[in-house]
């Protein structure tokens, strides 16, 4: 592979210590390397921003959910077609794109690493096929594991060790990268038509409460030594007043974080932080939250950005979107997948009229101003359920502008722009902050160690922006950054220029992360057991539920050492 | 053929050259609007002083009008699918048969159609529940399934007869009917008017009946009755209207007990 070198850029690495030097980087291999030899291509970057390539930790691109939700909405994707070139495949948009358009518009605005965070285990096959056909970056999943019988038994007895093989044993099975809780006990009580109310309340049929659902994932994850944290999307999700159940989600696992190292990811952030006793009393609780999260360092959290207009709405959270239906009136999916979670699809518009959704839009840059760790928030907008992720460089104008923040405040609902915090905040992120919160910080949260960052041994996943930080001051050129951000001027890829000037130049084929988690062999021994319990309770076959490894177009193992 | 660049607004201050260079898709081949037809008049710096007259076998030229805003597009013969789709103002006359999705999601202006016209005149696009949002269409002629599906304000007019779920999900506007529905009126309604002078097969079981009027008013102009008054969908909890000649339909005598 033919080295590359990018002249004189100003690079932002945080995890460097690196805040707008003006530097060369130099990739060989599809590594970055100390320096290259004369036979090289070179980049004019000078007057540029060097960023790594961004890395986002939650955006449902693929799977059974994804693709009912594109067959929900021919009305999503009738506007919005790509033709094929001579590069690149056709597709169709908007908030619900198809796979390779996925992966086209993630790279254009200099993406290089996304996350699906929702998998039902049992279709983990079909969410490997759509990733595979995800070209450009790399890719994981994360298994829903909060619901499954197999870990709620050996959790309402106690057995963690028996509970962390049956993790093991799934991340393997369905190359999983990350434990992921979506409303703990509430997918199984939905199930039969109910929910839990509270972190404390009792899951049907099980002598167990989400509380010890959501610690006993947190000891499994620690005792598997995971990349990641447990991802959690909490109980109550889109509930006014859920913000006391947040808290206590995020202080059930205070006392099993080991030093500094946080031991939960709650995502969404927006949605969970919700004040007020029904839909008319509502307001924000991102005070409360962002008071917690700067206390504690247990805890990271993304934002789940609301972001004005017309998009799709779709969770694990079965009772959660029912709630949804119930109020837009709108067509719907619900579905129930068998011994694991749930499902459900709503299309839906967020209106700046609307007192509701444009306090949700304020409560997620509230939470990204006032938690004042950029390490601690991440920018997403938990694609596509608050807005398609193609909004990206609007919200980064939203961070990095108070200008561009009030300029929208003028258009929303007068009663929300009233009780809003947003004009008593005027921080606005730097550059190097917003490098953390788009791809540093999302990179370490996830245990990407090669990802992330410009060191010497990292990825050679550069993102490159037309925009000069000398002379342009983000704070009052909104239209600047949006374009800037809307469009890369070079997107690199593993060492190769993929996109230039906002176009597709050349497709690759991204990995696909998931771990191998290495425990003792007493662990294995619950293979016939699992064998037993397919038989009873899966329409699936054991054998046939593996996915097997070349069923990955790039398969890339994270190799853990299991403390058990 | 996808010719939404046949439209004044996009004819506007361009001389015949330029009009013949437009692109335009034939399959999954992009041509110029040249290579297909012969151009031959005068430009205008105005949409709205321009008047597009289409001549010759056009049913394959789909999108006619697409999105226009001002001006007068006449097609002298047939017309191709998605005639004056999303369109905001001018006028739009097709001499012959129109497609189906005729004026699919228009927000305002005027289609006549001298002929037939296929499914979902004024509808929705698959999937979306934003139909016909103002604006008028007169068909003189038949016209398909589904007219005026999720349509929610504006006129339709079909002289002739219509098929099966005619203002299917309707939200609100006028729909006058001339001929015969060959049934399901009015399917899903929330709001609006339904107006058949002619049979209706049944009424759906989900309408009840309200009164007999001895006429109707479509905006300002008196249509002769008598008919029969039904409101519905009651699934939907609608409040639409749905007005039935009485002497077409004498095998909806039997209403009359319950009033």
């Amino acid at each position: 592979m033919a080295a590359l070198l990018i002249k004189n850029g100003f690079v932002y690495d945080p995890l460097n210590g690196i805040d707008g030097e003006r530097m060369d980087i130099a990739v060989q291999d599809g590594k970055i390397v100390e320096k290259v030899g004369r036979r090289k291509k070179t980049i004019d970057a000078s007057g540029m921003i060097v960023m790594p390539g961004g890395v986002d930790i939650h955006s449902h691109i693929a799977g059974p959910k994804v693709n009912s939700g594109r067959m929900l909405r021919p009305e999503d994707h009738f506007k919005d077609f790509e033709a094929k070139t001579e590069k690149t495949r056709s597709g169709v948009g908007r908030s619900i794109p198809s796979t390779f358009t996925t992966g086209y518009r993630y790279a254009r605005m200099g993406y290089t690493t996304v996350m699906d965070p929702a998998m039902p285990p049992l279709k983990a096959r079909h969410t490997h096929e759509e990733l595979n056909d995800t070209p450009i970056i790399d890719k994981a999943s994360y298994p829903l594991l909060n619901d499954c019988w197999f870990v709620m038994e050996p959790l309402s007895k106690g057995l963690i060790e028996d509970c962390a093989a049956y993790v093991a044993w799934t991340m393997e099975a369905t190359r999983g990268y990350v434990v992921k809780l979506v409303n703990p006990g509430g997918l199984e009580a939905w199930g039969f038509g109910r929910n839990v109310r509270n972190i404390d309340d009792n899951v049907p049929n099980f002598n167990i409460t989400p509380r010890e659902i959501i610690q006993g994932l947190c000891r499994v994850n620690t005792l598997l030594n995971m990349p990641h944290t447990i991802h959690v999307h909490t109980n109550n999700l889109g509930k006014p007043g859920n913000y006391t159940t947040t808290l206590e989600t995020m202080k059930c696992v205070e006392n099993l974080a080991n030093g500094h190292k946080p031991v939960i990811h709650v995502t969404h952030c927006q949605f969970s932080a919700f004040k007020g006793d029904d839909w008319r009393t509502f307001e924000s609780g991102a005070e409360e939250i962002a008071k917690y999260v700067n206390n504690h360092n247990h805890v990271t959290t993304d934002m789940g950005q609301v972001v004005f207009g017309d998009t799709t709405t779709m969770t694990a959270d079965g009772p959660f979107q029912y709630i949804l239906y119930q109020l837009s009136h709108n067509k719907w999916v619900n579905s129930d997948v068998e011994t694991e979670t749930s499902t459900g699809i709503v299309p839906f518009t967020y209106k700046r009229s609307s007192f509701v959704h444009a306090t949700q839009w304020s409560i997620g840059l509230e939470l990204a101003l006032l938690i004042k760790d950029p390490w601690k928030i991440f920018m997403t907008t938990d694609h596509p359920n608050a807005g398609p992720f193609t909004n990206y460089p609007k919200i980064v104008t939203w961070l990095m502008s108070r200008a561009a923040r009030e300029r929208l405040m003028k258009k929303i609902s007068k009663r929300a722009r009233h009780k809003s915090l947003l004009p008593t905040l005027d921080r606005e992120y730097t550059f190097s902050e917003l490098a953390i919160a788009t791809r540093a910080g999302q990179a370490r949260s996830l245990g990407l160690k090669q990802k992330g960052h410009l060191g010497v041994g990292a990825d050679a996943d550069i993102a490159v922006y037309k925009l000069n930080p000398e002379n342009v001051d983000p704070s009052k050129k909104r239209k600047l950054i949006l374009r800037a951000f809307k469009k890369a001027a070079y997107t690199i890829k593993d060492g190769q220029i993929v996109v230039k000037d906002g176009e597709i130049v050349k497709s690759v084929n991204g990995k696909t992360f998931w771990v191998k988690p290495e425990t003792s062999s007493s662990l294995k021994e619950i293979v016939p057991r699992l064998k037993e319990a397919f038989e009873d309770y899966y329409t699936v076959q054991y054998e046939n539920y593996i996915v097997p490894e070349h069923h990955l177009a790039v398969s890339s193992p994270v190799n853990v050492k299991a403390e058990v | 053929m996808e010719a939404e660049c046949i439209s004044p607004d996009a004819f506007t201050g361009k001389t015949i050259e330029e009009i013949a260079n437009m692109k335009l898709w034939e399959g999954n081949r992009e041509r110029s609007l040249g290579e297909l037809f012969h151009i031959e008049g005068e430009g205008a710096a105005k949409p709205e002083e321009l008047s597009i007259q289409v001549f010759g076998d056009a049913h394959k030229v789909r999108r006619i009008g697409a999105g226009m805003t001002t001006g007068v597009i006449v097609v002298h013969g047939d017309a191709g699918v998605h005639l004056g789709e999303e369109m905001e103002g001018g006028k739009i006359t097709v001499e012959g048969n129109a497609d189906s999705w005729t004026g699919a999601m228009m927000k305002d202006g005027f289609i006549e159609v001298k002929g037939n016209a296929g499914d979902y005149v004024g509808a929705a696009y698959r999937g979306s529940v934003k139909g016909m949002r103002g604006g008028t269409i007169i068909i003189h002629g038949n016209a398909g399934n589904e007219l005026g599906c999720f349509m929610r304000k504006g006129l339709i007019k079909v002289h002739g007869s219509v098929s099966q779920f005619a203002g299917m999900h309707m939200k609100n506007g006028t729909i006058f009917v001339g001929g015969n529905s060959e049934g399901r009126v009015g399917a899903e309604m929330a709001g609006g008017k339904i107006i058949v002078r002619g049979h209706v097969p049944s009424i759906l079981p989900t309408f009840t009946i309200d009164s007999i009027r001895a006429k109707v008013k479509i905006n300002g102009d008196e249509v002769a009755g008598p008919f029969y008054l039904f409101v519905g969908d009651l699934t939907e909890g609608g409040e639409g209207k749905l007005y039935v000649s009485q002497t077409s339909n004498e095998q909806l005598k039997f209403y009359e007990q319950y009033l």
